[in-house]
């Protein structure tokens, strides 16, 4: 039975501590001299690989971290190899034309193709844009099983357990692989990139190409009418005592 | 300086160098981490005795993993309250 062949795609987002200023023109997120860092989400499909390998139960041949974005991309993907990733692919794409959540799945479909991956690991969705739907688009072109926000994985052989967590208790899912699995925040606890690791991750090989050489190009189909701040939240009031609190209540209308 | 434990001293100088790599995301910020970290370490630089040495490392290793433990809490923290705050 040959071994796990991981795919994991990790996206540069703005730092989760940054608060995000819309730009003058409303028309994106204001991204130039912001801090960015790995979103939370693909850390922890980094460490899940990672501990896939640790774990032992099942052979991991290969990890490979991918990610499609602006040339400073590659300090994400150097972390992600800091963490435990053996090596990295980077597709430069401008910012200005950056890709959609089906533009990324049909890159990411030639990838699997092309490094004969058999199992993907996202994370559920990005932190910028919170689209989450990359995973399951990527599993619908490929026609393989999906297990979305898993908040445990275990793998013996070929067969995948995984259990989410849904309203009300937790359901276990059961399939084979090839499979796409995107993670939940409750999965594990990512590790720290420490500076020892991010230096030897520099000499991991890190491929650099464009979407040309996989035969795309960055369709635009969604067009952003408008971007605003959320709106502030009203003063609150206090009232004096519970007579005062029904008058305001029925002010209101709620009684 | 001709008596200076080199191994140690490279050790010494290892550590505070991921903890200052570590500095650079402290919620006080860069600066106040580091003038912070640069006191922690300087008034320590008295230190002759082996032993004791080993034993500030072995502190300063501790200080770290509570760091990085620290960091990852106040992340799970955040998303948690962003995208998941019945529970």
């Amino acid at each position: 039975m040959p071994g796990l062949r991981i795919l994991v795609p990790v996206k540069r987002v703005i730092d989760y501590a940054v608060k995000p200023r819309v730009n003058r023109a409303q028309t994106a997120v204001e991204t130039a001299n912001v801090k960015h860092s790995m979103n939370p989400f693909d850390e922890l499909s980094i460490e899940e690989a990672v501990r896939l390998r640790e774990k032992k139960s099942t052979p991991v041949e290969e990890i490979v971290a991918f990610s499609a974005g602006p040339p400073k991309a590659q300090d994400i993907l150097r972390t992600a190899m800091a963490m435990g990733a053996d090596r990295g692919i980077h597709v430069v794409v401008e910012e200005k034309d950056a890709l959609e959540p089906l533009g990324v799945a049909k890159l990411l479909r030639k990838v699997v193709d092309e490094q004969k991956s058999n199992l993907v690991i996202l994370g559920k969705q990005s932190i910028d844009d919170d689209a989450g739907q990359t995973g399951q688009m990527l599993a619908g072109l490929l026609n393989w099983p999906q297990a979305t926000q898993a908040s445990k994985v275990s793998i013996e052989g070929d067969s995948v357990t995984i259990i989410r967590e849904v309203d009300g208790g937790v359901e276990t899912l059961k399939t084979k692989l090839p499979m796409v699995i995107t993670t939940d925040l409750r999965l594990n606890e990512p590790r720290y990139a420490s500076l020892p690791n991010i230096m030897k991750a520099k000499k991991k090989k890190l491929d650099k190409k464009t979407l040309g050489d996989y035969g795309l190009d960055s369709e635009v189909r969604l067009k952003t009418v408008k971007v605003t701040e959320p709106p502030t939240r009203k003063a609150g009031v206090k009232v004096e005592d519970v007579d005062g609190m029904i008058g305001k209540l029925k002010e209101l209308g709620a009684l | 300086m001709s008596t200076t434990n080199l191994p140690l001293r490279h050790q010494v100088i290892r550590i505070y160098k991921e903890l200052l790599y570590l500095s650079r995301d402290y919620p006080q910020g860069y600066d106040w981490a580091r003038s912070r970290l640069h006191k922690a370490f300087s008034s320590q630089a008295h230190l002759k005795d082996e032993e004791a040495i080993r034993n500030g490392i072995k502190r300063a290793e501790f200080v770290r993993k509570e760091i990085e433990a620290l960091y990852y809490l106040k992340r799970y923290r955040a998303l948690r309250q962003r995208y998941d705050p019945i529970k």
